[in-house]
């Protein structure tokens, strides 16, 4: 039954990206050279409609969070690393495949060099649990605990940075 | 003499990206209340790249400590990834923006009409994406999407150092162009 949702989830997840065309080359790079913001409003949207309406579900209790641990070397090298390999690859490992999706074939060569820096992740694995990821993990922090606010003013100043920023991006026209 | 330009029809224009964004945000919330299933999709390939050793070094698959983390097995994210392209090929097919293409035009106007330049960086792209992916525990999906609607401080962070390196890279390549 999961795989089920998981492909009709995905699917209509795939039809917002193609049909916003967030998962083009295009827009991506457009995004990282500040000329075309297509793809941060998307998100941002995305992100504060998801944090109120899973913040007020959470409160009710009805659904459970679950948050990725801070590990400080692999979150800001992998992050970086992660960045380098999307400026020239274009694509993220969600739209690469939407990208093949509305065939585009350079996406099916993302999602090939996806799989062998997927498996070589694997043989670096024991080597990095030495290294990167060893260097400090701050656990499974939110930012309403670090602040000590909870979460609901860091959702406030969440949305209204977000609508200052999608002012600038309408009157810029980007 | 006249050119004969292929005609196609003309791509209709895109959905606006709050409207889309926020549409995300539902199903997103949705998908957490139903199935408890937050997006994600960079463990997906190293699924795929357990699957595909599985077929030639059964042994070394299982023996690999992260293998034995992330089992090469078809799950829910898995699944999710697939539908992504699903998703994207009906639409695109519905909408007639479906195109067979090699080169995206910005790309083109950049570096020229070479699809086999493009082929070598996309991958390469692709191999370093992932492998930093799999470092922070998560790509735009994961951290971008579900790890900053649950407002995690890690989530934020990937978050900023995806732009930062994509940004210093875009730089490079286009040079402000």
């Amino acid at each position: 039954m999961d795989l089920l949702w998981g492909l009709v989830t995905g699917a209509l997840f795939g039809v917002l990206l193609q049909r916003c065309r967030v998962l083009r080359y295009d827009k991506q790079l457009g995004a990282l050279r500040l000329k075309d913001m297509t793809i941060v409003k998307f998100m941002l949207t995305t992100v504060v409609v998801g944090a109120v309406g899973l913040h007020l579900l959470a409160a009710v209790g009805v659904v459970s969070f679950s948050i990725k641990s801070f590990n400080i070397g692999g979150v800001v090298l992998g992050g970086l690393l992660f960045g380098v390999g999307w400026g020239l690859c274009g694509y993220c490992p969600g739209t690469a495949a939407g990208a093949l999706g509305e065939g585009r074939l350079d996406g099916l060569w993302a999602l090939a060099g996806m799989v062998l820096g997927a498996g070589l992740f694997a043989e670096l694995y024991p080597l990095l649990q030495r290294t990167v990821l060893a260097w400090g993990d701050l656990g499974k922090l939110t930012l309403g605990e670090a602040l000590g606010t909870g979460p609901w003013p860091v959702i406030l100043l969440l949305a209204a940075g977000a609508g200052l920023l999608f002012r600038f991006f309408e009157r810029r026209r980007l | 003499m006249r050119r004969i330009v292929p005609r196609l029809p003309a791509e209709p224009g895109p959905m606006n990206p709050y409207v889309g964004g926020a549409l995300a945000g539902l199903l997103l919330i949705a998908s957490v209340v139903f199935v408890d299933k937050y997006f994600g999709a960079s463990t997906t390939f190293v699924r795929a790249a357990g699957l595909l050793e599985l077929l030639f070094a059964p042994d070394h698959v299982a023996d690999n400590a992260y293998f034995k983390k992330e089992l090469p097995r078809v799950d829910w994210q898995w699944m999710f990834v697939a539908g992504v392209m699903l998703g994207s090929l009906v639409s695109s097919m519905l909408n007639r923006s479906f195109r067979i293409t090699a080169v995206p035009d910005s790309w083109r106007a950049r570096f020229g009409d070479r699809p086999r330049l493009r082929a070598v960086t996309a991958f390469g792209g692709g191999v370093l994406a992932i492998i930093g992916a799999r470092l922070a525990g998560g790509c735009p999906s994961g951290h971008g999407l579900s790890g900053s609607v649950q407002l995690a401080v890690s989530s934020f962070v990937a978050l900023v150092c995806f732009f930062v390196g994509g940004l210093v890279m875009a730089r490079i390549l286009y040079k402000g162009k």
